[in-house]
Order: structure tokens, then sequence, then C-alpha cells
């Protein structure tokens, strides 16, 4: 086994992760809890090959993924922000109502031909720095580099920036942010609408650069889901979301490349003579994920961190809420 | 929405929303019948979309496959066995505001488990059926509460989201399943077991074609009574016992519940379970009265489905019953067309519909004139 390589395809796989994520950080911060990353993922990940196929421009269908995710993702808010129903139901349909929705719009994209992708990059500089270079900066799909980029920008917006702190207010306290003159409905429709786009950038990502093409809910195989239990592990900080992510990815990298040899530290490898074994190497992610959100949930009670306060609460101005 | 009005000035009327103070009994099931509709609609605009020159034509022909002969409803009622167990399972849940979208998972597990008795062997081929099935049941109701357990201890425990972890369970269940499928029980290098031996089956009614010739051809099998007599069961532990009491406190208002001296982390531990076994049966009747052996398509997401019926039923258990019919009849229509896909999609919008309807149930909406 290559670590390097395994590293490398770890990272460009944690970068799907890493933008649904940070996506849902910045809803659930503004107090909108969104389930339907699944769904949304899917409908970016759909549109962005289906345009990519007709049209044969990726960057194209990553901005019809950015958009349709997004008008989605406005479906959820209106629900939740003016209607003030119930946020966990509606995530849930959000996510039945993308996945049959990409369904649909994407039959017979499965069977569709070879596309151009996103390209990829070697950083020339940065590259040459040994190990890490291979690792982080070479033949890297763009998207890969923009997630560099988007974590410290999302940290530093959130918790070093006046809308940031708007952002926080609302998803705290929206009674005192509404005092403030912060427009609470205005500051919620705009992250919910953010978490979309960053959803639908990830389901592009996947559908468009690390495992290419239209596989039907396969496409995200319950990423959109893990991304939403990273959100909690990350306590909502996006930096945090970003190691978990990456780690997410290695992991599911290390999964498939545990498979291939026919040693594993000296021992016959028990997954390459019994393929049939590999069904409990696939549990591990999942597995994984209950393990992390314990590991999130106990640190947060013991430090007494938390979500949002108003997190899954909607605001109705006058009434007494958090 | 305490003296708010929401008004558009430049229009010739306004539009004021006031909160409710009663809701008429009519109202409830108006909305949720009008959510259908709306549900409907879109699927047929889908279904334009995908080819369909007249839809709601199409649904009417469907309908009349469906309903038109015994066989059909038959067909229909054998979707609508695994739909009520499930539906009651996440009403359970959902009493308790424990949002079990495990379901489908617990199905699986229930399923397994059920076949474990039959493949491992638990008990042997020839024991007869007054045996096999009750063990069965009990596997399959132990199996799913097992699954249901383990999110209910940690939810209680430590407070971990039940969402993602019981979402996490059903890819791993499905995975479980598979390494029976594909390895250990699999037959001749195929991804499915073996065939249960005849004492095993639930019995259906074709078995009695014999005796009685209008059951020829009939797919029902015994696990119909099963969801019924698990809703009555249900309705009795959540509205007529102090269990069930507790339960819809803890749900409604924790704090008053706590102070009322309710174990809340008991009867979290305790809701999941119970839910995780209903589906678990779920999954056994599906084994023992349609497939009869255990492989990887044995659910077109019933877990999901589950959850809206729940919802659409607003989480009383003998509506459940009513709302599964018709879910097993989309689901049927779905797979008779080819297009599941777009059962899928009317089942999302179906419960968008739903709960941004709530809204009109909370409030009133009159158009008045400036």
């Amino acid at each position: 086994m290559n670590w390097t390589i395994i590293l490398q395809a770890g990272i460009a796989s944690g970068t799907v992760l890493l933008f649904a994520t940070i996506g849902e950080v910045f809803a659930e911060r503004s107090g909108i809890l969104n389930l339907g990353l699944e769904g949304m993922m899917l409908i970016g990940a759909m549109s962005a090959f289906s345009v990519a196929v007709n049209y044969d421009n990726p960057w194209l269908g990553l901005l019809v993924a950015m958009i349709t995710a997004g008008l989605l993702s406005l479906v959820h808010g209106y629900v939740c922000i003016h209607l003030q129903a119930d946020q966990v139901v509606s995530g849930l349909s959000l996510t039945f109502l993308g996945t049959g929705l990409s369904l649909v719009f994407g039959e017979g994209l499965s069977k569709a031909g070879a596309v151009s992708l996103l390209p990829q990059l070697t950083i020339p500089l940065l590259s040459s720095i040994p190990f890490l270079g291979q690792v982080l900066f070479t033949n890297q799909s763009i998207m890969v580099y923009v997630g560099y980029l988007l974590a410290p920008a999302a940290w530093y917006y959130i918790n070093r920036t006046r809308p940031g702190m708007h952002l926080r207010a609302v998803g705290e306290y929206p009674a005192a942010a509404d005092t403030m003159g912060v427009n609470v409905y205005r500051t919620r429709y705009l992250y919910t609408f953010v978490g979309g786009v960053l959803a639908g950038l990830s389901g592009a990502t996947i559908s468009l650069a690390i495992s290419p093409g239209w596989f039907s809910h396969m496409t995200t195989s319950g990423q959109g889901w893990i991304a939403v239990g990273l959100t909690i592990f990350a306590q909502w900080d996006p930096l945090r979301a970003a190691a978990g992510s990456y780690a997410f990815g290695a992991l599911r990298r290390l999964i498939l490349d545990l498979q291939a040899p026919t040693t594993l530290l000296f021992w016959n490898n028990p997954f390459y003579y019994n393929p049939y074994w590999g069904f409990f190497l696939k549990m591990i992610p999942y597995a994984f994920t209950i393990v992390v959100l314990v590991i999130g949930s106990r640190e947060a009670l013991r430090k007494r961190l938390g979500a949002p306060a108003a997190l899954g609460l909607p605001y109705v101005r006058g009434e007494r809420g958090v | 929405m305490t003296n708010a009005e929401r008004s558009h000035s430049s229009l010739p009327f306004k539009i004021q929303i006031e909160p409710r103070l009663d809701i008429p009994r009519w109202l409830p099931a108006a909305v949720s019948v009008g959510a259908v509709i709306l549900g409907l609609i879109f699927g047929a605009f889908a279904l334009r979309l995908a080819g369909e020159a007249h839809p709601f034509r199409a649904y009417a022909s469907i309908a009349k496959v469906l309903f038109g002969s015994w066989g059909g409803v038959s067909d229909v009622l054998v979707q609508a066995t695994p739909l009520i167990l499930v539906g009651l399972a996440c009403s359970v849940a959902f009493s308790m505001k424990l949002w079990n979208i495990g379901a489908e998972g617990q199905f699986f597990i229930g399923a397994f488990a059920a076949s474990a008795i039959v493949l491992t062997p638990v008990l042997p081929a020839e024991a007869p059926g007054w045996i096999f099935i009750p063990v069965m049941m009990v596997a399959g109701l132990i199996g799913g509460a097992l699954w249901g357990f383990l999110p209910g201890y940690l939810k209680a425990k430590f407070n971990v989201n039940e969402i993602i972890t019981t979402l996490m369970m059903n890819y791993i269940a499905i995975e479980w399943n598979n390494f029976f499928i594909f390895g250990v029980w699999s037959e001749g290098g195929f991804q499915m077991s073996p065939r249960f031996p005849k004492t095993a089956w639930l019995p259906r009614l074709a078995d009695y074609a014999r005796e009685v010739p209008e059951f020829g051809g009939l797919t029902l099998h015994l696990g119909l009574i099963f969801g019924p007599i698990a809703a009555v069961i249900v309705w009795f532990i959540l509205y007529r016992s102090k269990w069930g009491y507790e339960i819809r406190l803890a749900g409604d208002n924790p704090k008053a519940a706590r102070y009322a001296g309710v174990n809340i982390a008991r009867n979290t531990v305790l809701v999941m379970m119970l839910s995780g076994a209903l589906a678990g049966l779920a999954g056994m009747a599906q084994i023992g009265g349609v497939v009869r052996r255990l492989q990887g398509a044995i659910s077109p997401g019933y877990g999901f489905t589950g959850i809206i019926i729940a919802w659409l039923s607003k989480l009383n258990p003998l509506v459940v019953i009513v709302v599964s019919v018709f879910f097993g009849a989309l689901l049927l229509a779905g797979r008779e067309m080819g297009r599941s896909d777009i059962s899928m999609l009317i089942q999302g919008i179906i419960l968008f519909a739903l709960i941004a309807s709530e809204f009109l149930l909370r409030n009133r909406v009159r158009i008045v004139r400036v």
C-alpha cells in the first residue's frame, strides 16, 4: 500500500464532505437545521453531470449545481422560516424531494459517455515539498484547492467579521439580534441558501471531479448524512469540520485499498481471500460516524459546548423565545 | 404570531394572518387529503416530463388495475403489510419526539434474524409451521429491538443525535445482510440465500385455492393481520396506558415530564426498542410472506415511507392502517409503471405539502379588502 496515494486520494474524497459540512455549519449557525444535505447533494451531482454531458462544459455544470441545490434549500428555508414548520421533518422531506427529483431527471444519465471534467492542477513550488507536496498539491482537482481556501475563509468570516457576528447572533439569540437591527429572517434565508449552494458544490465535486459519473442514489451513498454528523462533531467550527472531513476521506480511501494486497501486516489478507468480508470494511465509515458523534457529544457535555442556542427553533417576533 | 399581521400594501387587498384559537375537527383531515392531491399533481408533471402524454389518464388506468380486481387489491395489501408496521414504528418513536429514521435498518435486521432461525438453522427444516412462524416472529421483533436499542442508549446516555445514529445503522444493517447474502448463506454464488422450507412460509390465500377456488393466485399472506393487531396494541399503549401517557408527555414537554417524575432516559431506550421491534416484525413478515429467502432487494425504502405514513396519520396508530394502504398502492403503481423514482418524488412532495400546511392549522389566513 502506498500511503502517499491513499492520503492524496483521501484529501480529494474528503473535499466532498468538507463543502457539505461547512455549508451545514453556516446554516446551523443561523439557527436552521437542514437535514436535506443528502437530497441537495444528489440534486447538485445530477444537475452538474447533466449540464456537463449536454453542454460539454463542467464549469457551467458546477454553476447550475450550486443554483439548483441553493433553490432547493430555499424551499426548506421558506417552510422553516416563514411557515415555522418542524425543521427535522422539513429536512427529511427535502431529502425525499431532492432524491426523487434527481432520480427522475437523472434517468439515462448513468449511460452517458465520456465527459470533460473539472481540471486537475499541480501547484509549482508547493508540490516540491517532500511528502506533503505530493499529498496536498500534486495532481489534485481544482475543487480540492477551493476546499483549502474555503475552510479558513469560513472560519474567519464567522468569527472575525461583522456579518459573521450577526450570523452567530441570529443563531444564538434571535430576539436580541432583532432588537439590534439585524433582519433575522433575511439572515436565515441567506445562510440556508449558502448551505444549499455549498451542498450543490459538494455534489458537483463528486460527479465532475472525485468519482465522476451518475450512479443514481449511490452517487452520494449517505455522505450527506455523514456531513450532518460531522457538523456536530466539528462543534460548528469550520476548521474542525475540515479536519474531520479529511480524516473521513482518508478512511474511506483506506477501506478501498485494504482489499487489494494479498498480505496485510505479514499475514494473509482476509479481505483479499474472502472478498465478502469486505462488507465489514464498508460498514466502517458509518460506524465511525457514530463513534465520532459519541465523542463529540461527550465533549460537548463536558465542556458545556453546544449547538447554537436557537438551532431548530422558529423565530416569531414578539413571542418569547430562547 | 401574536398581533402579527403581514400585509402587502400595494395590492387592493391584504392578507391577514392570525393564530387560530381552536382547530375545526375536519381541518387536519382536509389538509392531509390536500397534501396527497398536491403530491399527485406534481407527480403528474414529472410523468409528463418523463414522456407520459396523459398522466392523469395513466393514474386512472393504474388505479383501475390496482383496485379493479381481487388480485390487484391483494397485491396492494401485500405492499401495505410491512408499511403498517413501519408506520407504527415511526409513530411510536415520533410520539416521544424521537426521530427514528432507522426503520429501514431495523426492517433489514428483523428480516435477517428471522432468516437466521431458518438458515443457521436454529430450528430443523421439518419443524411444523406453528412452531416456525412464532419463533421467526420473535426473532424479528428481537432483532429490530436490538437495532433500536443502540441509538436509544446513546441518546439517553450521551445525548447523541438519534437521527444520524439511526440513519448510519441503516447502512450498517444493509452491509451486514450483504455479508450473509453474498457470503455465508449464498446459494451457489448467487446473491441470495436458499429458499426457506415450506413450513417457514407465512400461509397465503393462494395456498387454500383447492378449498376455495376464488383464492387462486391471491398473494395476500398471514402477515397482513400483524399490522392491525399491532396498531390496536400501540393505540392502547399510547392513549390508554400510563406508559403511553409518559411517552406523549415527554414528547410534548420534556421539562414538565421530568418534573412529573418521568424517567426520560429509560423511556428513550424502551421507545426506541419498541419502535425497532415493530420495524423488525415488518422485515420478518416480508421475508416469510413474500420473498421466502434472504436477499438484497427486500425493501423499496419501506422504512422511509413509514416516516411519511406516520406524519400523514398524525401519529394515530389506527389511521396508519388506512394511510398505509394508499402508500402500498403508490409504491405498487410506481413499480408497475417502472417509475419508482416518481413515486419517491410524490412521497417527498406529500410530506413537504403536509408540514407546510400545518401553518394553516395553526393560523387563519384571511384576505380582506383594504
